[in-house]
């Protein structure tokens, strides 16, 4: 499953960036940390035989997911000085002690139980026309539950943010 | 040379998600908060198509299309709350949204 040395590469850096995104002290930074490791998550993808999840990975979530992040960031004007807010140190102390927990908990039963003994299948068919069939064909139902699940958040952003009360005319 | 296997995505996808996590821990910025929880939906995807392409099975990556959908919605609904919040407190600390304190 791919290059050892372009694994550890990617890995590294997709670490650095998740790391770089939560550490910046300015949004504006974060979301590009963030950007940069979609990316590489969706250099990830192509390596794990997943081309057609890299493209969506490159143009759904580092294009408009975080475009619209941006876009709320200038909106708000967050990356101006006032509004930089500080961490709390006892809630990072907090954050950091549980995050290990975490780490180690999951490690702890990955290696114990769950270590795969096979060491994994053949390439398959990964062409779009193979997940479209897949998706319009057994999981046709779970697609028209998303397009309905879009549909309402689209309706309940608009509720949201329209302005009441006041004429536009 | 060592075989890159599928504990080494687990492994990254765990650290990600543990990462994102902190981030919503750590950080009063409501918009990296909800960027933390892009990024844990994100280490999920990863888990996901790493266990697609081990088990040579197609059927993990259909379920990244829908957890990327969920995240769209997630982050369109998140962003509008954002605004309208701070449209009314005049500020996106998440410690200044505290009117329900007992």
């Amino acid at each position: 499953m791919g290059n050892p040395i372009l694994f550890a590469v990617l890995a590294l850096f997709a670490i650095g960036s998740a790391l770089g995104m939560v550490l910046s002290r300015n949004a504006v930074h974060s979301a590009l940390w963030l950007i940069f490791n979609f990316s590489l998550v969706a250099v990830l993808y192509v390596v794990l035989n997943a081309p057609f999840i890299a493209m969506v990975q490159v143009t759904v979530y580092a294009g408009a997911i975080m475009v619209l992040f941006l876009f709320v960031i200038m909106l708000l004007a967050a990356d101006m000085p006032r509004a930089i807010i500080p961490t709390r140190s006892a809630h990072t102390l907090l954050a950091v002690v549980l995050g290990t927990a975490m780490v180690a908990i999951l490690g702890y039963v990955f290696l114990r139980g769950a270590a795969p003994a096979v060491g994994g299948a053949d390439p398959i068919d990964t062409a779009p026309i193979t997940l479209g069939f897949l998706l319009f064909e057994t999981y046709v139902l779970p697609f028209q539950v998303t397009a309905v699940l879009l549909l309402v958040s689209m309706i309940g952003v608009v509720v949201l943010t329209v302005r009441r009360g006041k004429s536009n005319a | 040379m060592p075989e890159v296997t599928i504990d080494w995505y687990v492994a990254l996808g765990v650290i990600l998600f543990t990462i994102g996590a902190i981030g919503v821990l750590v950080r009063r910025n409501a918009i990296v908060i909800f960027m933390s929880i892009e990024l844990m939906l994100n280490a999920a995807n990863l888990v996901f198509v790493a266990f697609a392409r081990h088990l040579g099975n197609l059927d993990g990556q259909v379920f990244v299309f829908f957890v990327t959908t969920v995240a769209a919605a997630e982050a369109a609904v998140g962003l509008a709350l954002i605004v309208t919040i701070f449209r009314t407190k005049a500020s996106i600390n998440v410690d200044a949204i505290n009117s329900m304190r007992g």
